[in-house]
């Protein structure tokens, strides 16, 4: 595939970095031209200096003969005026980030009058994330499958659990859940939970089950599970502003902490629900005043990454509720993962991520369509789902008697519209969607995973 | 410092060099010849060692700017060392340093000899030294890159240490296939030039070792007057592919593109005009020696082309022409071919970017408030790359006079000593009175040739790598 990305601030790079792999060619486009050689230099594409909006610099970098264009600038009209521009060639398929609001209201006539494939609006996926985990926050993360039918859920042992001290198969039997365990971090080390491993306090564990049987598995370990009913939010960006009006929906009270009084009152004014209060979200006796120590949830979601740490950290200490921390640079993520911080959000990196699964799963043109792509543990482990298309080596044959690579987990099948969590007489048949968790990256069709 | 990432290139290399080693192997088997022993027992050598240094691969792969540099140096001399050894071995150099200046001059493709008479040799190594030539003309490094994943992105540090150019850039987004195509336009012009000398009568042998030391711009002849002896048509011929071997190879990529306007750079232009212009005077210049001016004309334009594009070949010796076609030879040597290509010398783009820093400069003497930048096809250049065409170049005058220093410490004449570094620094070969056309450099001193293994390696490798390799500061923690 020959991929043009213009622009390269954080998401550019990441994608230029999480894309490069052997079956693409991929030239950056970039006004700055410190930043083109920093990247050239450390990944293996082709860099171009020039404005990626003219047809010059387009025809430049290839767009003839590209598959598909991200236009990724700081600016939503750039980005647009980019895929406009290279709407110029029907082949090369179009992704725009757009952050705006506004624009995202009007996402389907952009996408129609400018002919763009994709319209990506990471502040608004970021909300979608976070109103996914309020309603769950037993978990760290949740990623969705099969339109929300099965979820595979992150989480964090207590160090007293049940679960402490018991092996994969003795949970299984003695919780008599339909849940399937997949990974399991600790430290730094990762591990397939396969049926003699034997889990410890403090480990991060993760799950596959039907939203369901995930509440009762967690009820049944001991979880306190009440969904999340206030939240305060630190900060009042855009990100704020969809997460207000898709908490709304769920009925759940939000008080908004935001220092400049003209965006406080804009945001009052859009959702006259929220209580807006005006004040430095850093000041800590506004938030014991404003009750932070009654919450069920803090999201800190200023534009400041240090002072969204320290907020999380202390909203940790006062209430007993979920807090949520939004960090923008996507560097130092290893480091943020060892505080203990709950659920983190990068919204670039969910940016990068959204298109990243674009790509690879447009990639595979065999027997089965990659649906979703998610990154359970960056870099290491990913879930994929699957639409099983036509008949293939892993098609009809029960599971146990296909050479599967140790390094995969047969996560869940659904079969017409029944979650299966498979064992080892279940068999895949055309036309399920499976999921698939793998320690071994870059599985681009459902066959990958035999030995 | 990734030192293991510098071992495990290294291995990489020697098992390449037994690799390249295979052509005068097979010539020594051709031809029956008892040398082929020696180049098995070197290669099996350097398939060992290398074999064991390549046998893990490093956890980090990450190379920075300074290891590129190091590796690059670092890989030419041990490449011209152990390149140095099948001669040393079979006793056709008996001298080691002496062989190592053949090699030197060899890879680096100078072409430079210590050899009073090429003809005695056998002839797996007459192929083994033109061979090194053309492995040499397009970089060993990137040649090893096209086949070897070595370092993912990082690769770029090694092969912008290695191509000749004030500003080096990928054709297409992969270095591996950027290396692939650079070697398939190479190894596609020296086969058209080997077929075409051969339709002129000449030997298969001698087909390929002077096609050889045309497409490395090297210049290593295999009998004794050079291309003097061979009919006009063979020198018609080598005049026009030693032009077409110093123009940069992205132009011959962009001409394939059909992007002529792009191709047609004012690198390319400048290249062409000073070409030609100096064909023009010499050819005026030395037209009352020959007997027609068709005549001079080829030996003027052979001369030409063999000095800007830094090969070497000679049909006339032109040390016997009038001081101002030497002249104009002598200023030649040092503007070189085009970047990119595989001809050495200070190369013309620098020139371009040299002469156009200055008018700036001088502008703004004039104008002190005035804004303006370099360009070069209507593009600005960044402030970084004219600086490091400004240091390159007092680089250069540092290394050349010093060098001038140390071997007139023999007492040669001034003539000699400064075309002799003028003619290993910039890989051309020849120079005049002592190390002229007809002559060559075996009458220096050892220590005079390690200084000029130096400049040759040091020339072709554009300075920079060599001198961060013999800077203590680069070591240090």
């Amino acid at each position: 595939m020959n991929i043009i990305i213009i622009g390269c601030g954080e998401v550019g790079k990441t994608l230029a970095e999480q894309l490069n792999t052997a079956d693409n060619r991929i030239t950056v486009v970039d006004t700055r031209s410190e930043v083109i050689e920093e990247l050239t230099a450390r990944v293996d594409v082709m860099g171009i200096v020039g404005n990626g909006a003219t047809l010059s610099v387009q025809n430049e970098a290839g767009v003839k003969h590209a598959d598909l264009l991200i236009a990724v600038t700081e600016s939503d009209e750039l980005n647009l005026l980019c895929c406009a521009v290279a709407g110029k060639y029907p082949r090369c398929r179009t992704i725009a980030r757009v952050r705006s609001p506004e624009y995202s209201a009007e996402a389907v006539y952009l996408k129609n009058e400018f002919d763009i494939t994709m319209l990506i609006n990471p502040e608004q996926a970021a909300a979608t994330e976070i109103t996914r985990i309020l309603r769950f926050p037993s978990a760290i993360k949740i990623d969705t499958f099969a339109r929300g039918r099965v979820e595979l859920l992150k989480f964090r042992l207590p160090e007293d659990s049940i679960l402490a001290g018991m092996s994969v198969k003795d949970a299984a039997i003695k919780l008599k859940c339909d849940m399937l365990f997949c990974t399991v971090e600790r430290g730094d080390e990762v591990y397939i939970a396969k049926g003699n491993f034997v889990f410890a306090g403090k480990d991060v564990i993760s799950l596959i089950a039907s939203p369901k049987n995930a509440s009762e598995f967690f009820k049944k370990i001991g979880y306190k599970i009440r969904s999340v009913k206030d939240i305060m939010i630190a900060g009042c960006g855009s990100m704020t502003d969809y997460l207000c009006a898709m908490l709304r929906k769920d009925g759940i009270s939000v008080t908004v902490i935001e220092p400049d009084l003209i965006r406080g009152e804009e945001l009052s004014i859009r959702h006259p629900e929220v209580k807006v209060l005006n004040g430095d979200p850093t000041d800590k006796s506004l938030l014991m005043e404003a009750g932070i120590a009654r919450m069920g949830a803090f999201a800190a979601l200023t534009p400041h990454d240090e002072e969204n740490i320290l907020l999380s950290l202390f909203a940790k200490s006062a209430c007993q509720g979920k807090t949520i921390t939004k960090i923008n640079r996507i560097e130092f993520d290893e480091v943020i993962s060892r505080l203990d911080l709950d659920s983190t959000v990068y919204p670039k990196h969910i940016t990068a991520e959204i298109i990243a699964r674009y790509v690879r799963a447009t990639q595979n043109s065999m027997g089965s369509n990659m649906e979703t792509l998610y990154h359970v543990i960056k870099d290491q482990v990913e879930a994929a789902e699957f639409v099983v298309r036509e008949a293939s080596p892993v098609t009809n044959t029960p599971l146990c008697e296909l050479k599967i690579n140790p390094d995969v987990l047969i996560g869940a099948i659904i079969h017409n519209g029944q979650v299966i969590i498979p064992r080892g007489n279940d068999r895949i048949l055309p036309g399920d969607t499976v999921i698939i968790v793998s320690k071994q990256l870059a599985l681009h069709d459902l066959t990958d995973i035999l030995k | 410092m990734n030192y293991r990432m510098i071992k495990y290139i290294t291995g990489w290399l020697l098992i390449f060099e037994a690799l390249f080693m295979a052509v005068p192997a097979i010539t020594a088997a051709v031809y029956h010849e008892p040398e082929f022993w020696h180049f098995l027992m070197v290669m099996g050598g350097c398939v060992l060692l290398g074999g064991l240094m390549v046998l893990r691969k490093p956890a980090s792969t990450t190379l920075y700017a300074k290891e590129g540099f190091i590796i690059v140096s670092l890989s030419w001399i041990i490449l011209s060392l152990v390149g140095a050894l099948p001669f040393f071995i079979s006793g056709s150099i008996p001298n080691y340093v002496d062989a190592l200046f053949e090699t030197a001059s060899g890879f680096t493709t100078t072409g430079a000899s210590i050899l009073t008479a090429v003809e005695p040799l056998p002839k797996c190594m007459l192929m083994w030294r033109s061979f090194t030539h053309w492995v040499g003309g397009m970089g060993v490094l990137v040649f090893i890159m096209a086949f070897v994943p070595l370092s993912g992105g990082h690769n770029l540090h090694i092969m912008k240490a290695e191509s000749p150019g004030p500003s080096v850039s990928k054709l297409v987004p992969r270095v591996k296939t950027t290396a692939l195509i650079l070697y398939s336009i190479y190894l596609s012009l020296t086969f058209i030039e080997f077929v075409m000398l051969l339709m002129g009568g000449v030997s298969v042998f001698e087909s390929l070792t002077t096609a050889f030391g045309t497409a490395g711009t090297g210049g290593f002849g295999v009998l004794n007057d050079s291309i003097a002896s061979y009919s006009p048509y063979v020198q018609i011929v080598v005049t026009v592919f030693m032009l077409l071997f110093s123009v940069n190879f992205s132009c011959y990529y962009l001409f394939l593109l059909g992007r002529l306007k792009d191709a047609f750079n004012a690198e390319l232009r400048s290249f062409l005009l000073i070409v030609a212009a100096a064909i023009g005077i010499i050819t005026a210049n030395i037209s009352h020696m020959y007997s027609s001016l068709g005549e001079s004309l080829r030996h003027s334009a052979f001369a030409v082309s063999s000095i800007i594009s830094t090969t070497g070949f000679a049909t006339e010796d032109f040390n016997l022409w009038p001081a101002l076609s030497k002249t104009i030879l002598v200023l030649i040597m040092f503007v070189g071919a085009c970047a990119g290509s595989t001809g050495g010398g200070i190369k013309v783009s620098r020139i371009i970017i040299f002469i156009k820093g200055v008018g700036r400069e001088l502008g703004s003497m004039i104008h002190p408030h005035r804004v303006k930048k370099v360009t070069v096809d209507k593009r600005p250049l960044d402030d970084d790359t004219v600086r490091s065409v400004n240091v390159y170049m007092v680089c250069f005058l540092l290394v050349f006079v010093s060098s001038i220093a140390l071997i007139s410490i023999e007492g040669h004449d001034l003539v000699t000593n400064f075309t002799a570094v003028t003619a290993t620094i910039n890989n051309i070969g020849p120079g005049l009175e002592l190390v002229g056309p007809t002559q060559n450099f075996a009458f220096f001193s050892y220590p005079s040739k390690l200084v000029l293994i130096f400049d040759m390696l040091a020339g072709r490798l554009e300075l920079f790598p060599m001198l961060l390799l013999f800077n203590p500061k680069t070591w240090r923690k």
